[in-house]
């Protein structure tokens, strides 16, 4: 192959694997990112919704929790007397009573006074007559009817919250406060996580912790609230933000009012890990994605390799047809011209045994004895006799030349097989091959076209002749009868045909010769020649001891024969 | 008296020459001919030809064409195809148009000679047959 031709192949694989390439990938990468886009923000959505609405719900769920506590003791303030809620140990029945109905959310309950003295007191601790007017949530509940303070650890040093309602009895105001258990009131915003990082805690209104953050989580996070997130299905009051960690990680926090504003209920989680399921979804598709496109990519080259390669087997084909025909061609052209010079020959070669006819004529009735008669004769007669020499030669050239001859003639093949055997003579001295001739003399002639059956009995002894080229050998060629059939065996002692070989040798183009030596065609004209008279041709051979060529041609049917005979004798 | 009256009708001047001075030797009278046209304008001067010796190669009119003109207008002239190999199946044409006989070029001159005179010899069986019938007619007239 020339290079240039090469690397047009290489372009040609370049351009297939490209196009095959660009054509399946462009619409899935679309397609793919597209669907992939459409998912990751309804996932998200719905990740949102969900997560405010936990938040929400819970909201919900304390503020009712507060409320009902709140009522509980309004109910007190309302249905007692602060005489009666201050007299002996009326609290404590009531706060038993509160403990048995409720469970034990209510850990003591206390009435104060106007200057922030403990006038009564039920529970574990001993605060009877502690004084309450410096401390902040006693403070920051005068002037209101009713109030939740912040948590703090107060005076008996764990955390806790009051609730504290405002009365007047008389001109004198009062207050009744209960302290609720932190504890169970924590559980309920302890409970709620989700994933691995999601958790939530309160916050009051100063950012200060009303719960008890996770442990491992949030307690030293510091958070920088980013951009806060928008979408439809969001519930009043619920605010969703991204905010950076000082982990370097990005935290979606979610919270909602609580308490009447005072407090907030946040919820927060890792963004990773609140959308573990995006990603991991996303994860398999790219992985599916990727595959798909390797093996897009594999296929693409395998096919486009697959495809030139079989383009590049055929390009070849075609040139050595090309080349073939050619030489076909010229071989015609040759074998013209030979019929050509040998027709124009012929003239010439007849005059001149005319004239030597005509001088031994006119010696025999006019010439004067003389000494040299007999040598003029000679040279007469040596004219005349190379003049048929010529003569014969050009008619043998012709009727070799004329190969495309197929006229179907009687044909004897004893004698036919005689004159190709003369013709090689030549050759099969040069390559020390003997020929050993075993002809059947009565032999019926068969139906042939004389100018094929000379190509095919030509090219087998060709081939064999050439097998045996290298160290000599016998040329056995036996003409006989097999029934119907006229069998003639060309054999020869060369080298033998490999069997791997064997089964390929009729084929068109198959050829063990060098290149330039061999076209592959003459054994597959062969076949073609002897099948299209009805007849068959086959090869046995054995590597080292030699091959036998098999033709077999049936004779023609008797009646047409002898009129065939005839025709030929007319002839 | 000749033993035969011959046309050669060949293009190549050098073979016919030959051929005829050859024929002469033989006690032939022989007519030449260098193309299809001659050997017709021959045919028509010399009534007494017998037979014709045809090549069947020719510029201007073909053999077979020559022979088919001879045949039509003096059928009974004979006439011997000459050939080379390759215009066999022409003269194999020929013979069927009536043509006595053909001989490959270059042929042998004894083969030629007693070629002609078996011509000559149908030629005068020919004649005697055309002449009695003419004989006969007239019997049959006078009769």
């Amino acid at each position: 192959m020339h290079p240039e031709k090469t690397t047009s192949y290489d372009r040609l694989t370049r351009n297939i694997v490209l196009t095959v390439i660009t054509v399946s990938l462009a619409p899935l990468i679309l397609v793919g990112g597209v669907i992939f886009d459409q998912f990751r923000s309804i996932y998200s959505e719905k990740v949102y919704s969900h997560l405010s609405e936990v938040v929400d719900k819970h909201t919900t769920h304390i503020d009712a929790f507060l409320g009902d506590k709140l009522h509980e003791i309004q109910y007190l303030n309302t249905a007692y007397s602060y005489e009666q809620l201050i007299s002996g140990d009326f609290l404590t029945k009531t706060l038993r009573g509160m403990q048995l109905q409720y469970g034990r959310i209510f850990v003591d309950l206390g009435v104060i006074d106007e200057d922030g003295r403990q006038v009564a007191y039920a529970g574990p601790y001993d605060l009877l007559g502690a004084d309450y007017s410096e401390a902040d949530w006693y403070r920051e509940s005068r002037g209101r009817d009713a109030s939740v303070s912040d948590v703090f650890e107060g005076l008996r040093q764990s955390p806790h919250f009051i609730i504290t309602i405002n009365n007047v009895t008389g001109g004198k105001p009062w207050t009744l406060r209960a302290t609720v258990d932190f504890l169970s009131f924590s559980h309920m915003v302890e409970n709620i996580r989700i994933g691995e990082t999601g958790f939530a805690y309160i916050l009051n209104d100063g950012g200060v912790f009303q719960t008890k953050p996770h442990e491992d989580l949030g307690s030293k996070l510091v958070l920088t609230p980013g951009e806060t997130i928008l979408f439809a299905e969001a519930q009043k009051g619920v605010t969703i933000r991204h905010s950076h960690g000082s982990d370097n990680e990005t935290y979606v926090t979610v919270s909602s009012p609580l308490n009447g504003g005072k407090w907030k209920l946040v919820y927060q989680q890792n963004v990773t890990d609140a959308f573990s399921d995006m990603a991991r979804t996303e994860y398999v598709v790219l992985v599916i994605f990727a595959l798909g496109g390797m093996g897009i990519v594999a296929m693409a080259v395998f096919v486009a390799r697959k495809l030139v390669s079989r383009c590049r087997a055929m390009d070849r084909e075609s040139e050595f047809m090309n080349r073939q025909m050619v030489e076909t061609g010229k071989l015609a052209a040759i074998g013209e011209l030979a019929a050509g010079i040998a027709h124009e020959i012929n003239n010439p070669v007849a005059i001149m045994i005319e004239e030597a006819g005509w001088v031994s004529d006119l010696m025999k009735d006019e010439a004067p004895p003389m000494p040299s008669r007999g040598e003029v004769d000679r040279a007469l007669n040596q004219v005349v006799t190379q003049g048929r020499r010529c003569k014969d030669i050009t008619h043998k050239l012709l009727s070799f030349a004329r190969q495309t001859d197929p006229r179907v003639t009687q044909v004897s093949l004893p004698e036919l097989v005689r004159e190709v055997v003369e013709l090689s003579m030549q050759r099969a001295r040069y390559g020390h091959v003997d020929f050993s001739l075993d002809m059947d003399p009565t032999l019926p002639t068969v139906a042939a076209s004389m100018s094929e059956l000379q190509q095919v009995f030509l090219n087998l002894v060709n081939n064999s002749i050439q097998a045996m080229e290298a160290d000599g050998g016998t040329l056995t060629i036996t003409c006989g009868r097999e029934g119907n059939e006229a069998v003639v065996v060309v054999a020869d002692t060369g080298p033998g045909i490999p069997a791997a070989n064997l089964g390929r040798i009729f084929d068109p183009f198959f050829t063990t010769k060098p290149v330039g030596k061999g076209s592959g065609l003459g054994l597959s004209i062969c076949f073609g020649i002897i099948h299209q008279m009805g007849g068959d041709i086959e090869v046995e051979s054995t590597v080292g001891e030699g091959t036998r060529f098999t033709v077999r041609l049936p004779f023609p049917p008797p009646v047409d024969q002898q009129a065939r005979q005839q025709e030929m004798h007319h002839d | 008296m000749t033993d035969a009256t011959i046309l050669i009708v060949d293009d190549e001047v050098g073979f016919v020459e030959t051929m005829a001075k050859r024929l002469e030797k033989r006690n032939m009278a022989v007519l030449q001919a260098f193309n299809g046209d001659q050997a017709m304008q021959r045919l028509a001067d010399n009534p007494g030809v017998q037979v014709v010796i045809l090549d069947m190669k020719m510029p201007g009119k073909d053999g077979l064409v020559v022979l088919q003109e001879i045949k039509d207008a003096y059928p009974l002239v004979e006439v011997i195809m000459l050939t080379g190999h390759a215009t066999v199946p022409s003269a194999v044409e020929g013979m069927q148009f009536g043509a006595f006989d053909y001989l490959m070029k270059p042929c042998s001159f004894e083969d030629l000679n007693k070629k002609i005179l078996e011509a000559v010899a149908l030629k005068q069986e020919h004649d005697g047959e055309a002449v009695e019938a003419r004989v006969s007619e007239i019997a049959q007239r006078m009769g």
